[in-house]
């Protein structure tokens, strides 16, 4: 087990570095005009050289690079081009919105496809014609333009939510529901349907397995079957699914953010990558890319618990 | 399935023959239809659009901003005075070649390194796996916007970027349908015959691949247009296009003004990747059309549970006199399945037989003759569709399926299953839940069934291993079925059945998918625990030298009728029915070597 | 009988064969240890064995799907171990193959025609030469003309199994590498399609390497029987005298495990079977080996 966790933490760690280099590299090519973003239209040459060899970027990418990943080592991310606040200082007061949000919307999904989805594999009939075309609808609707139909009706033209938010970690518990309800049921409604689509499936095909006739033929009830051996050996599939979803609204956000004027990462992701702020950039990325890691090594942790043969190897 | 005679080539892809049905499928499907009417009227608006958009994408009329649809602007202008239909229908032209650039560049990358992956597996593919996976963990549009802050506002730029982000998916996709005809027979056949690994891809691996890569590009081209717009939609396109996306984000801010101006746009968006999404439905629904033709179609009737209900509620009649007796009695038993058509397919047909306490009733047969279905009825256990047609079975002198019930009635197999009916699978291996210990399958059952703790019943498992011959008890108790060897696992198994003191045991080809030395163990211990317990027995097999090593009455079945019963012997050593003939003239053992079985031989020459 | 001089048409000598294991410098999976077989032109040679006994990898490796670690595979003088696609090309003239599932080893989406024309078509005989020639292999096999035009799924298991064998025999081969090719089937079939190799046989001379787990199938086609047991080959000899006076220990408790149809013969066969288990057991006690 803890050779297992050992591996996939080195792997991660593989993971973030190429990512780091990778994105390091790219931003290259956007530092051109950095000075001049920081300066404005009307600052001399001198100035803009002055500020260019001042943020280090006469020097040569490699020279940058080892720079910054030094300096990131001993954890220190830098500041803001622009702004000059911390990186890690800005991304703590964004992250907790941006988490609250995509956590609570995965598990209000995993809860509600759940159900949806046992019991369309189980009762068959109409639950299961009403989750399967519910799939293609959520399919065809892309998610920004349901939280632009959301928030054009319930919040500017009912006034049922408030259509901006400027929450932070200190706001009372009352302003977090008022500002993430609408966000969370946008992001809720696009994912759950897929998901209990997949659940179904998955269940049905368990459902059809041989051991469960077996347990079937030893007396064993039905609740017991669906609950303890069905829904543990279809979790994998489910839980697969749920971090797909988990990482495709780390993305998604962004938009939903702007959308419901949230501030969450999602706006520090735009506003650092439109003027090329790129300590601030390579600490979203960083961050982004850890959570994922995180993410993706728990469900591993989980279908390990759930499955014994891939414990074993 | 009959085929036109036209489409008969000698040679060639007959694939051929299965892609004209597909195509016809999807367009008799509704939603098929509307798919394609809908893209290929903005593929005709896309490729028009200069003749069908009355404005240049960019041309302004600073004096008529946001105005209400008139003559002139037909569906009225946005802020900076620009004609919203003539928008729109540019828009048509980026949003259409965006996705289809995103879903070849994916597919070009994908595709190949799919085929290559799967195909030749090795190092290639240990890279590949590690790529996608990397890939995968990226999220999407935080990528998008770095690549947009190192190369600009375009959306081909963003495209073909998105196009690698999302390659991954048909890389797997590919990667899984080529592993999975690899190994295939008929790929090592075709390799056998020496054909080269590239026209073995192309004809027969590329066929299983294809489908699904068209219902995998409808759902990219969807996604690509949702990305696509949603990054206008932020403000990071080039503002010098029209593009949905671009005027879905003009709607928004005007969205207290002219909510209106986020109408057309999203509409669009939403009809576009509507489209494409049944799309894909229609041809994966034409595809499993095409491969279901044969199975029975499930859930046919759906006012059959409320006969089900009415019949259960009915307390059924006493059994006939004189027969209480028996263990078991099965009476004029017919078992069938709805077809489409209404009608009923009958797999067990007025079949009659009695097992009595002790004793060991031998049901043989071949695939089809019903068998297995016979023995699934005496357990409830049949499919959800399956229909009782007739007959009746009683078990210990009362009905468990009565005259005239369609279904198993669950409430009354309920308390016998597992405590006094019991069965033995024919597959070891996937009889046995992998998640759960080899211990808890045994426990769970005696604690539900026979109302004792967990400490107890720990121990009588224990016992039970060490009663079937296992000799590591304690080991195999908290062992994973995958961790013992499928002799074992049958053992197990059969310990299962005897755990609970049961009256009957139904055993379903019990040693078939197990070698011949560790079937003969298992015999061996099947006739021992019978002897020891007195317990009734049904052994379904097709092995005449299974039924001989353990049965006392033999019954043979074909297509789903009874064609004889009798002592074992008499069936054996003088059958009457000329198909019981027949099967046992098919046996090998003591047959004249190099001689013909059935065929009137040209001459059994044998030297 | 085969004539005993007749040429040796296949000879494996000292056969190895290794998979590799999995994961990093892994210890690579022993599957065949120094197997030696011949096979005249001809003969059938059986080759009995439990699952996992290596046998279905011994005809694999023939026909060059499984990988040649050590040792020579030679046929009509040629040696073939480690032939190349383009030589396998031109040895699949004469060396074919008979799967065990029929439902596997033909491919669901080409017609039977199609299946059956392919081997002709890599050969370079035209579609002519090649449409006649597919309309006498059916006949040959027993099935009707019409099957040309159809898909496999439209076929019975057994039928399925002869357009397999007739696709075998498309180009008239020598040798025919038979994997279990009656062990889906059901006993009547299985009867059918056991004479219907037989019947080829007889009217080509064609031969067999005839893989299968049934002692009884290997007997009643086999003029010489080769006995697998972990990777090895513990027994071979003439049909006759392998599986009726078998000689290796695994074979004698082979033999007796197949039950008879006859419920008094069974019983004795059961009492000899469980006497040779305890005198083996008694051997291996005093021989020190570790059951």
């Amino acid at each position: 087990m803890l050779t297992f966790l050992m591996k996939r933490l080195v792997a991660g760690v593989v993971v973030l570095f190429a990512i780091a280099c990778l994105t390091y590299a790219l931003l290259y090519f956007s530092s051109a005009n950095i000075a001049r973003n920081i300066l404005g239209e009307y600052a001399t040459q001198e100035q803009l050289d002055a500020k260019s060899a001042e943020l280090g970027l006469d020097q040569p990418l490699i020279v940058r690079f080892l720079g910054w990943l030094g300096q990131a080592l001993t954890g220190d991310l830098g500041s803001s081009w622009f702004t000059g606040q911390s990186v890690a200082g800005a991304l703590v007061t964004r992250l907790p919105v941006t988490l609250a949000l995509i956590v609570t919307a995965i598990i209000v999904i995993a809860i509600v496809a759940t159900l949806l989805g046992m019991a369309a594999a189980v009762k068959r009939g109409w639950i299961d014609r009403v989750v399967q075309t519910a799939a293609v609808v959520g399919d065809a609707i892309p998610g920004f333009v349901l939280a632009i139909v959301l928030v054009t009706f319930l919040a500017i033209q009912l006034r049922l939510f408030p259509a901006t938010s400027s929450i932070s970690p200190d706001s009372p518990s009352s302003a977090w529901t008022a500002s993430l309800t609408l966000p969370v049921i946008a992001l809720v409604i696009n994912g759950v349907t897929g998901a209990a689509q997949q659940v179904r499936s998955a269940v049905i095909k368990q459902l059809e397995k041989d051991y469960v006739r077996t347990l079937r033929s030893r007396g064993i009830s039905e609740r017991v079957i669906l609950f303890k051996h069905v829904l543990r050996s279809a979790a994998p599939a489910g839980l697969t699914v749920l971090s797909l979803q988990f990482i495709g609204m780390l993305g998604g956000v962004v938009i939903i953010e702007q959308i419901f004027a949230l501030p969450g990462m999602g706006a520090l992701a735009v506003s650092s990558t439109t003027l090329g702020d790129i300590p601030l950039v390579m600490g979203v990325v960083l961050y982004t890319v850890v959570i994922v890691i995180i993410v993706n090594l728990l469900v591993d942790l989980a279908n390990g618990w759930l499955n014994p043969k891939v414990r074993v190897s | 399935m009959t085929l036109p005679i036209a489409s008969i080539a000698p040679t060639g892809q007959s694939g051929v023959v299965v892609r004209a049905n597909t195509v016809k499928r999807i367009l008799t499907n509704p939603m098929g239809i509307i798919a394609v009417v809908i893209l290929t009227i903005m593929a005709v608006v896309a490729i028009f659009a200069d003749a069908i958009a009355p404005f240049g994408e960019n041309f302004a009329n600073i004096a008529k901003t946001l105005a209400a649809p008139d003559a002139v602007n037909l569906l009225g202008t946005d802020s900076a005075g620009r004609d919203t239909f003539s928008r729109l229908v540019f828009g048509t032209r980026i949003t259409l070649l965006s996705a289809i650039l995103c879903a070849a560049v994916a597919i070009a990358i994908g595709l190949p390194a799919g085929l290559i992956g799967g195909y030749y597996a090795g190092k290639f593919d240990s890279v590949a796996n590690w790529v996608t996976n990397v890939l995968m963990a990226l999220p999407g549009i935080i990528v998008l916007l770095t690549i947009r802050a190192a190369f600009g506002p375009s959306v081909w730029v963003s495209m073909i970027a998105f196009g690698i982000l999302i390659s991954p998916g048909y890389f797997r996709l590919t990667r899984t349908a080529v592993r999975s005809v690899r190994n295939e027979l008929y790929v090592d056949a075709a390799r056998v015959s020496g054909l080269s690994d590239s026209r073995i891809i192309a004809r027969h691996i590329f066929s299983v691949v294809r489908a699904p890569i068209i219902i995998q590009t409808a759902m990219v081209c969807g996604v690509a247009i949702s990305i696509q717009s949603g990054l206008e939609f932020l403000g990071l396109g080039d503002p010098t296009t029209a593009t949905w996306g671009v005027m879905l984000s003009e709607g928004f801010k005007n969205v207290y003004l002219t909510p209106t101006l986020l109408l057309w746009p999203g509409l669009a968006i939403g009809l576009a990747i509507g489209a494409l999404v049944l799309l894909g439905n229609a041809v994966r629904d034409a595809l499993e059309d095409a491969e279901t033709i044969k199975p029975v179609k499930k859930n046919v009737e759906a006012d059959a549970p409320a006969r089900e209900s009415r019949e259960s509620r009915k307390t059924p009649a006493a059994v006939a006199a004189g027969t209480e007796h028996h263990l078991l009695r099965v009476n004029h038993l017919g078992v069938g399945y709805p077809q489409a058509d209404g009608s009923i397919k009958k797999v067990v047909d007025d079949v009659s037989f009695h097992v009595d306490r002790g004793e060991v009733l031998g049901i043989v047969g071949e695939s089809g003759s019903g068998k297995s279905q016979t023995a699934f009825s005496i357990l409830g256990l049949l499919p959800d569709n399956a229909r009782i047609v007739a007959g009746s079975i009683q078990f210990d002198g009362k009905y468990t399926v009565a005259p005239g019930d369609d279904t198993v009635v669950q409430s009354r197999l309920t308390p016998l299953r597992g405590a006094r009916i019991s069965y033995i699978p024919q597959e070891p291996m996937s009889n046995l839940d992998p998640a759960f210990t080899i211990g808890s399958q045994l426990v769970a059952p005696m604690v539900k069934v026979l109302g004792i703790s967990k400490k107890e019943a720990t121990a009588r498992a224990l016992k039970l291993l060490a009663d079937v011959g296992i000799v590591t008890p304690t080991r195999t108790f908290a062992a994973y079925p995958h961790e013992v060897s499928g002799g074992m696992a049958q053992r197990v198994l059969i310990a299962g059945a005897i755990s609970c003191e049961p009256d009957l045991i139904i055993a379903d080809e019990p040693t078939t998918a197990l070698d011949v030395t560790v079937q003969a163990e298992v015999l061996d211990l099947l006739r021992d625990l019978q002897q020891r317990l007195g317990v009734g027995v049904i052994l379904v097999t097709h092995n005449f030298g299974v039924v001989a090593d353990l049965c006392d009455r033999v019954v043979v079945m074909k297509n789903g009728r009874l064609v004889e019963e009798g002592p074992v012997r008499e069936i054996l050593r003088t059958p009457r029915d000329p198909y019981t003939i027949t099967l046992l003239s098919s046996m090998l053992e003591d047959k004249e070597p190099m001689t013909m079985l059935v065929s009137s031989a040209k001459g059994s020459a044998s030297a | 009988m085969i004539d005993s001089a007749a040429p040796t048409l296949l000879s494996v000598n000292d056969l190895i064969v290794e998979y590799p294991g999995k994961g990093f410098r892994a210890k690579p999976f022993r599957a065949l240890t120094d197997i030696n077989i011949s096979i005249a032109a001809g003969e059938t040679l059986g080759l009995v064995g439990e699952s996992g006994s290596g046998k279905t990898t011994l005809g694999r490796a023939v026909l060059g799907l499984a990988p040649v670690t050590k040792g020579t595979i030679t046929f009509e003088g040629d040696d073939i171990s480690h032939a190349s696609r383009r030589e396998r090309q031109r040895l699949s003239r004469h060396l074919q193959v008979v799967f065990q599932d029929p439902y596997t080893s033909l491919n669901p989406a080409m017609q039977v025609g199609d299946i059956l024309a392919e081997p002709l078509g890599i050969q370079g005989i035209g579609q002519k030469a090649s449409r006649v020639r597919v309309k006498e292999l059916l006949d040959q096999v027993g099935l009707p003309g019409d099957a040309i035009g159809r898909l496999p799924r439209e076929f019975s298991g057994g039928q399925r199994q002869r357009v397999a064998i007739a696709r075998a025999l498309a180009l008239s081969p020598k040798l025919i590498v038979c994997d279990e090719p009656v062990s889906a089937l059901d006993l009547t079939t299985q009867a059918r399609v056991l004479d219907l190799f037989l019947q080829i046989q007889r009217d080509t001379g064609v031969s067999y390497l005839f893989v299968s787990h049934d002692l009884d199938v290997v007997r009643h086609i086999s003029h010489r029987v080769a006995v697998m047991y972990r990777g090895e080959i513990v027994e071979q000899g003439p049909a006759a005298v392998v599986t009726s006076e078998p000689e290796h220990p695994y074979t004698q408790r082979l033999l007796l495990a197949s039950p008879v149809p006859d419920p008094d013969r069974q019983e004795v066969r059961r009492a000899n079977r469980l006497r040779l288990v305890e005198t083996q057991r008694e051997q291996d006690v005093q021989a020190g080996v570790a059951v």
